[in-house]
Parts: C-alpha cells; structure tokens; sequence
C-alpha cells in the first residue's frame, strides 16, 4: 500500500485507516463491525438491492456495500433510525413472499430467519400480500420454490460472473418480478444450464435447493463461491 | 313447542365444537348435532407443495398428534418412491408412534377425563380439572404427568423435538438411535408400566360393569389395524372392520385399497366430514375407530400383560364392547400394551443401525399412507406430478371416523337426561363427556383444558330464544 492510498474514515466514532476502492461493508467487516447484509456475498459483485446494509454516511441512508469509502467519512451503523429502517425493509421482504419456516428445508440454516432474530423483527407490520406462485421442480437435481425467493439475485449472479453459464435472470418489473431460467422455460428444459449446483449453495433461504430435502435438512455453503475464486487465484 | 338446547362450546377437548338438542312438540329429543366449528382447508392448501415436505407441513395439523401425520405422510412418500426402508427405519417409526400413543393417550386420560371420572361428573365444576384432581389425588396425576412425559421424551429423543420434530421422510427417517438415548428409554420403563397397572386397577375399581353404562352404549362396527394374526397393531398391517358382535365385517384388507371401503359425506352443520362403510351406506355405514376400535378389532395385544387385561375386559363386557366408557379403558389397556411393545423394539439390536433412509426419486404418482393415530386409523393419500409435486391430497383424520358415532352418543345421553320438556341436572357434564371419551382432536391445534364459558341456549320453533344458562370462564 502505498502512503498516498491510505484514507481515514471514521466508523461509528472509531477512526479506521483503510485504502481507497473499498466499500464501507467491506471495511466494516476487515474491523470487525457487524452490519447486516443478504444480497451480498464475498466473491460476487455487489448490487445493493435488499437495502439491509444501510448505514448513515452525511445524514443520509445509503447502502454499504455499494458506498465506496472516501477520506474523512463519517458513517454510523447502529443508531435506533438505522435499526427502524432494516426492520421495516425486513418486513417487506417477509410480506412479498411466502415464509414459512414450519416446513421449509431451509429451517434453521436460512439467513432471512437469521437476520429476523437478529434484527428483533417481532411482527410484520404491512399486510402480507400471499403471492401466487408455482414450484419449479423440473430440473432433476434442484427446484426453486419463488415462494422463499427474496429476489437478492446472488443466483443470477454466481451463475453469470463465477459459473460463466448466466441461466438465471430476472423478468418483470416492481412486484411481479421473478428469477426465471433462459428465457423463462422450465429450469429442467434450460440448455444452459451446467447442473453446477452454485445457485443452490448461495440462495440465502430455501427457494433454490436440492430435490429431496425435507423439512430442516438443507444446510448450504454460500462460502464456497470466495473459496473457489481463491483457489482460481481470481479474487 | 319445539326447542333447541345449545352447548358451546364443548370443554376439555382439541378444538372448537359445539353441541344442539332439538327437542319435538312434546320436549323430548328429536335429534342432536355434534358441530365442529372450524375449518383447516389443508387438503387444499397442499396443493403444489413437494412430497418431501409433506410430513412436516402436515404435521402442523396438530399439535398433540403431529407425530401421526408427520407417520402417515412419510408412508404414503416411501409409496410414491417405490421403496422398501430400511429395517432399523420401521423398527424406529414404530417406535415413535408408540412414544406418540402413550403420550396423547396419557395426556386425555389424565388431563381431561380422569376429572369426570374420579372427581365424578356432577362435582362443582370449578374444581372438576386437572387442578382439582391433583389436589385430590396428587399421586396419580403426577404419575400421569411423568407417564405423558415419557412418550414425550420418547418423541425427543428420537426426532430431537417433543412437538412437530423434522424427522421421518419420504424413505425412512433422517437419524438414527443412539445407545445413550436406548439406554435412557429403557431405564423409564418400569415406572411408566408401574403407573399404567396402577392405574387401570383404580379405573377398573371405580367402574364395575354399571357404572360403565353412564355414557351409553350403541352398538356399532369396529375398525382398526390388525397384524398378520389378528394381533393388535398400530404402524402397518391389515384393516379389519367387526360388527357389534364380534363378527368378521372386513379382513386381511390391504388399507391402500379403503376407499373400496370408506366413503365420505358432508353435511352444511358442520366442517367434520362423515366418513361411513361404503357398503352399508350413509348413514347406516356408523363404525368407531381409536382405542375401543382397535381393542375391539384385534384377536389379542401379543404381549403377556395387555393379553390378561384383555381377557378381562371381554369377560366382563360383551365380546365387543359397545359402552362409550370403554374407551378409557382400552386407552388404559392400550398405554400398556405400547409399553410393552417398546420394551421388545429397544431390546432389538437392528434398532441401533445407522442405515435408516432409502434414497429414492419419484417411482409412481400416488400413494397411500395409513396406520394408527392415537384416536384411529389415519389416512394420508397424494396423487403428485412426475417431479413429486402435491395434485391432490386427502386426509381421512381418526376423529372423523367417529363422527356418526359421536352424534349417535350425544343423541342417546340426550334422550335419557331429557323428557317432557324436563333437562336433568348434570346432562351437559355427561354430554360432554360422552364427547370427551372419544378424545376428538377437533382443530388439533387448539388445547383446550379446563373451563371454557359454556353457553346454553334453548330456541323456541320459531327460533326465539326461551331460555340462556351460561357457564362463565373461570
């Protein structure tokens, strides 16, 4: 690191010497300050799209791991308006879906239950808009159920940047949009797809996992995806 | 002028129910309806879901008696993969079911009806509970506590949760037994066979053969499992119906094939379906199931102390008992014969295997899983997609077995307690016990145990109220 690199920020009053071209997340994590995420994931880019990482840099809320750090910022992480706003953003998540864990493979290793504990989330305050969905289970190997689906995207993202096959995207826009295989068919009729089973690993909940797991049984590796790019040597 | 006596709701059972007596012109009873006020659509909501799923999700049926539908449905899942499990597997279901059975059997004789029984139906209802009883009989109810807690710790041990544990699956179960968790089942042993002797030697002292008749007698069929020699059994077998008399109605059935046998039928008054004989038709086709079914289905239990206390309860009664009251009993006799029956399965060593799971796809696109719940013969029947998705699902639930039996009980308690117009004191209490003896898990998610507000109203022919007696909560 050279000297000029060197850059101070000033996280939840504590002054931390950082490089440039990191994220607020990023730094936070090296200095051991908890903030919680579930979009991202070492190893993947980030996109900020669940709004839980949100800390407060100049009186606003933005997303950290989207927020380069800069010299001379200032950012909190755990004031009571921070706390109130990724609750809220929680229980969103909660009411656009269909969770039910009493059931799900993913039952107590599943990082939406997770952060309702660790976030206190006690009730769901919006009323829940029961989606209407269908469980793909056609591939051989897996199923996505868009039931538990939190749209964090890390599927259509480890697919594309680490797989290379890009089998999953989105379609639609606002509340009807889904991650679809190719160009919306049948997971099991997608061409494209490797059979890797990266998807499985990185979905945070129980929306894509593999055929056969009964309730509680589903435990992933989302760390695999950091592991293998450092064993590429493609960090 | 015609009326109508209105019980609401029904007390210390699993669910919401409630109870009319329409009486004729004259004031006697003209008829009498169990309602079961709630509805729970889970054949419905199914829908869609995956196969591997199915015995958790449907577990949430209830709250005394997951542990049947988590049983049911992962039969009817090994079904559809086309799988034998493995040994060790059945030895351990059958294993749980038993821990099941004594539990929910437990927790009706003790909690809920011994107060009735002991303390006496018409002692002052704020002390006719669990409560009131221990004050009485201290002993006994916490022998009957560490009893429920036994098939409990059973239930936990196995599948690591004493309530809707995540653990037989489509193929077998997904951990095995340990020695340490044997080894704890079979130290508990002697004291749970201590309490269940003790206690069937207090009921059978309370009740000789004409206080049996307090909650009637009808005559109908029996239904239960039977094993290859028309033992008593509980996880697979054979369904064999008797009649009243002990004769052979259906034998050696495979119970895959019951909708050859079982049919349902609605009615707009209540959510409870009534299923019946096919054969005989609606509503002639009445059979009861649960204990008293079973005891009165099997040859014999095929262990030492339950066949003795068989052979005296059929001396005592008709071949075939017809008495409600004897549902308690053969609960009494049943809790017993399970105890054995654990004591065989643990002294097994193939229970101990750690191969527990056949591992299989989707084989064929319907199965049906049956077997023995606490209060009856339970079906769970799914026709899935070739990738093992839920397209119909049908429950055939034990308590709806018994639903044209418990209307014909209420009838008959109504008709004894009711003439001219005239209510005997103490008819409500033996209403509802004449309810309880079967131990119906209505909603199986509500426990409702002691006094709930109880409300009767007697409605005029024109549907004016005549009179309101209400019960408060206490």
């Amino acid at each position: 690191m050279r000297e000029s690199d060197v850059i101070t920020i000033k996280i939840d009053g504590r002054p931390i010497a950082t490089s440039a071209g990191k994220s607020v997340l990023q730094v936070a994590k090296e200095n051991g300050i908890r903030i919680p995420t579930l979009c991202h994931l070492d190893g993947l880019s980030d996109v900020g799209v669940c709004r839980l990482c949100l800390v407060e840099i100049g009186g606003k809320l933005v997303t950290s791991c989207t927020t380069p750090v800069a010299d001379g910022m200032e950012v909190r992480t755990d004031t009571e308006e921070i706390r109130q706003h990724r609750r809220t953003v929680l229980e969103l998540i909660f009411a656009e879906g269909n969770h039910v864990c009493a059931f799900c493979p993913s039952n107590g290793n599943c990082e939406l239950q997770d952060l309702a504990c660790e976030l206190g989330m006690e009730e769901v305050r919006v009323p829940y808009s029961y989606p209407r969905n269908r469980i793909d289970a056609t591939h051989p190997r897996f199923l996505i159920d868009r039931d538990r689906c939190v749209l964090c995207g890390r599927c259509v993202r480890v697919c594309a940047e680490v797989e290379g096959a890009h089998t999953w995207d989105f379609a639609e826009r606002g509340r009807s949009v889904r991650v679809i295989t190719d160009l919306d068919i049948d997971w099991g009729d997608a061409g494209s797809c490797t059979d890797c089973g990266k998807c499985v690993e990185v979905c945070p909940t129980g929306a894509i996992i593999r055929k056969g797991a009964a309730t509680a049984e589903m435990e992933k590796e989302p760390e695999l995806v950091a592991d293998l790019l450092e064993r590429r040597g493609d960090v | 002028m015609e009326r109508e006596i209105l019980i609401e709701p029904v007390t210390r059972i699993e669910g919401h129910a409630k109870i009319t007596v329409i009486l004729d012109r004259d004031g006697n009873v003209s008829d009498a309806r169990f309602h079961v006020t709630e509805l729970r659509g889970f054949e419905k909501f199914c829908e869609g879901r995956t196969l591997w799923e199915m015995p958790s999700l449907t577990a949430r049926i209830c709250g005394i008696c997951p542990v049947s539908h988590i049983l049911a449905s992962a039969k009817a899942g090994d079904a559809i993969l086309a799988v034998a499990i493995p040994e060790a597997a059945e030895l351990l279901r059958r294993l749980m079911n038993l821990g099941q059975l004594v539990q929910s059997h437990a927790l009706s004789f003790f909690y809920l009806s011994a107060p009735d029984l002991l303390l006496g139906w018409d002692a002052d209802p704020e002390g006719r509970n669990v409560l009131g009883l221990a004050g009485k009989e201290p002993e006994l109810v916490r022998a009957g506590i560490r009893l429920r807690a036994f098939g409990q710790g059973v239930i936990d041990r196995l599948g690591g949760k004493r309530i809707h544990p995540a653990w037989a699956v489509p193929g077998g179960v997904n951990r095995p037994l340990s020695k340490d968790d044997r080894a704890w089942m079979l130290e508990n042993i002697p004291e749970a066979k201590g309490t269940i002797l003790k206690t069937l030697d207090l009921f059978k002292s309370a009740f000789d053969a004409t206080a049996r008749s307090a909650l009637g007698e009808i005559p109908t069929m029996y239904m239960g499992l039977v094993g290859e020699s028309g033992e008593w059994e509980h996880y697979s077998g054979y369904l064999r119906i008797v009649g009243p008399e002990g004769e052979i109605v259906v034998d050696r059935y495979d119970p895959a094939g019951y909708r050859e046998v079982i049919a349902e039928a609605s009615e707009e008054w209540t959510y409870l379906k009534f299923p019946f004989y096919r054969p005989l038709g609606y509503p002639d086709g009445v059979y009861r199931v649960g204990p008293l079914g079973r005891v009165n289905a099997c040859d014999r239990f095929g262990t030492p102390l339950a066949d003795a206390e068989l052979e005296e309860f059929r001396g005592k009664t008709d071949r075939r008992s017809g008495r409600t009251i004897d549902y308690h009993y053969a609960r009494l006799i049943e809790i017993l014969a399970a105890i054995e029956r654990m004591e065989r399965l643990l002294s097994d060593e193939r229970i101990l295997s750690p191969h527990v799971r056949a591992e299989a796809g989707v084989n064929r696109t319907e199965g049906v899983g049956v077997h023995e719940a606490p209060r009856g013969t339970l079906f769970h029947r799914y026709v899935v997609d070739e990738n093992g998705l839920i397209e119909e699902a049908e429950f055939i639930v034990s308590t709806g077995h018994n639903n044209l039996a418990m209307n014909a009980t209420v009838r008959e308690i109504a008709r004894s307690y009711i003439s001219e117009g005239k209510v005997t004191e103490g008819i409500l209490n033996r209403i509802e016990g004449g309810i309880r003896a079967y131990d119906p898990c209505l909603s199986c998610s509500v426990h409702a145990i002691g006094q709930m507000p109880l409300r009767v109203d007697i409605v005029g022919p024109d549907g004016e109220l005549v009179r309101r007696i209400v019960r408060d909560s206490q």
